[in-house]
């Protein structure tokens, strides 16, 4: 029974075992703060694009489009490169900590906000303006409304950026280094697991990375749903 | 003229609306002409109705007047200084994903109505529509008609010396137009001008001071409604009142 990776997984929540406890909460933290960062930058960044047209708006576009499939890896060693004793950024001494995972996964997250906001807040736009115009409202008024009128669709953007913050594991590894008890999170840790052979330890991880990662979604979807119904 | 500056919480000190000027406007995006040239004068009591075969181009002409669209040739021009405050209700009206009541403050804090005021308004024109029961539903679960009225409510709340409907009751039952049509009396009572268009000849025949007829992106007549409706001068209004299908 001992090798079963249910039975590991369910004893490590039901022991509560401090380790894993230590894990689950630093990678929560580290993935939504990313996600908060990303929200507060990313959703003005994303209605922006929405709203202004200016020269070069189609390569905006474009390149936020692209860059929601930026490999971890390679944001993690531009934050590793920015951050490291030689870097521009050392003297801040963020690598190896939380604060340099958030920063990687805050570029992993921002330009997915952005572009399927821009995409939402678009779609509203085109149902809206003429009452905007209407209303005498400018630009920038109209921002803070459409982003408030579209919180459902946007919820739902939220948790695409919270699955990619919290399923990473390249970014975190380089810029983090998963060390123990400091910066080691879910992912890093079942990669950790793994590769010194302890399989079952590890899936029993993945199970509660998993678990954890559908009670969100769960919540979001019942809460957005309800809300909507109500809304019409 | 008066009613430029009107404080929106003091509605009522409206008299003589401002009237609207179009000096041989023209709408031709890409080359294509769509409207005009067109100049006339509403400067009437109203309402004004404006009414044509579809194409016509009455809802382009609102769009110009108000200012949604801007006129590729010619000027449109208010008497007095600047453009009176307006309004305009939609065929299909335009509801934010929020309560009716949350509807009315947003138009009223986008025009800087003091916070503490906008409540209070926003109940108002709520009731005045008779739909003060609703203040807390979400306005997109409204029926058809409780959406239009919401969105006039809206419009009455901002106190507009012009307001402009376009074919605000096409997708309404009897009920509700009979609703909309007391609502635009209501507007016309206040002392705002109102430039509406519509379908309906009987609607036209109901409501209109005066008839802006349009065919093919073209004035054809703009005359008092009685003149309009007994002795209409072109031929196309002619099949138009008598029911004959106008292209």
């Amino acid at each position: 029974m001992e090798e079963n990776a249910f039975y590991v997984a369910l004893s490590l929540l039901v022991n509560l075992d401090a380790s894993l406890y230590q894990i689950v909460v630093l990678s929560l933290q580290v993935s939504l703060l990313a996600v908060v960062i990303a929200a507060i930058l990313g959703f003005p960044l994303g209605a922006a694009v929405a709203l202004w047209q200016f020269p070069g708006r189609g390569g905006v576009i474009v390149a936020l489009n692209a860059l929601m499939g930026l490999p971890p890896v390679v944001a993690g060693l531009g934050v590793y490169l920015l951050l490291s004793r030689a870097g521009p950024l050392g003297e801040l001494g963020l690598l190896f900590t939380p604060s340099a995972m958030v920063v990687a996964q805050v570029i992993l997250v921002l330009p997915i906000l952005a572009a399927l906001s821009r995409q939402k807040v678009e779609e509203l736009l085109g149902e809206y303006r003429e009452q905007f115009v209407s209303l005498g409202m400018s630009r920038a008024r109209m921002m803070p409304t459409l982003l408030w009128d579209a919180r459902f669709a946007l919820l739902t953007v939220l948790l695409a950026g919270f699955g990619r913050a919290s399923a990473e594991v390249g970014a975190v590894m380089m810029v983090g280094g998963n060390i123990d008890g400091v910066t080691r999170v879910m992912t890093t840790a079942i990669v950790l697991e793994t590769s010194k052979g302890a399989l079952p330890l590890a899936l029993g991880l993945g199970i509660v990375l998993l678990t954890l990662v559908m009670v969100i979604n769960a919540t979001a979807y019942i809460l957005s749903e309800t809300a909507k119904r109500r809304m019409g | 003229m008066t009613s430029l500056n009107v404080p929106v919480n003091d509605p009522l000190e409206l008299s003589a609306p401002p009237s609207l000027h179009f000096e041989s406007v023209e709408f031709n995006p890409f080359g294509h002409r769509l409207f005009g040239p067109c100049s006339f004068t509403l400067d009437g009591p109203g309402p004004t109705l404006v009414m044509g075969p579809n194409g016509a181009g009455k809802s382009l002409m609102l769009r110009l007047a108000h200012g949604l669209l801007a006129a590729t040739a010619g000027t449109v021009s208010w008497s007095g200084r600047g453009a009176p405050r307006q309004a305009m209700v939609f065929q299909t009206p335009v509801l934010l994903r929020r309560s009716a009541l949350a509807n009315l403050t947003h138009a009223l804090a986008v025009n800087n109505i003091p916070r503490k005021l906008r409540t209070q308004l926003a109940r108002e024109a709520l009731a005045r529509f008779g739909l003060a029961a609703s203040a807390d539903t979400p306005a997109r679960v409204l029926s058809g008609g409780e959406k239009q009225r919401l969105a006039l409510a809206r419009a009455w709340a901002l106190s507009p010396a012009v307001l402009f409907l376009d074919e605000p009751t096409s997708a309404l039952d009897p009920a509700a137009i009979k609703e909309v049509e007391a609502a635009v009396q209501e507007f016309h009572e206040r002392g705002t001008r109102i430039v509406m268009t519509t379908h309906d000849v009987h609607q036209a025949r109901r409501l209109a001071g005066d008839v802006l007829f349009l065919a093919g992106g073209k004035v054809q007549e703009h005359t008092p409604a009685d003149i309009f409706f007994s002795a209409p001068v072109s031929r196309q209004a002619q099949a138009f009142i008598s029911g004959e299908l106008v292209i």
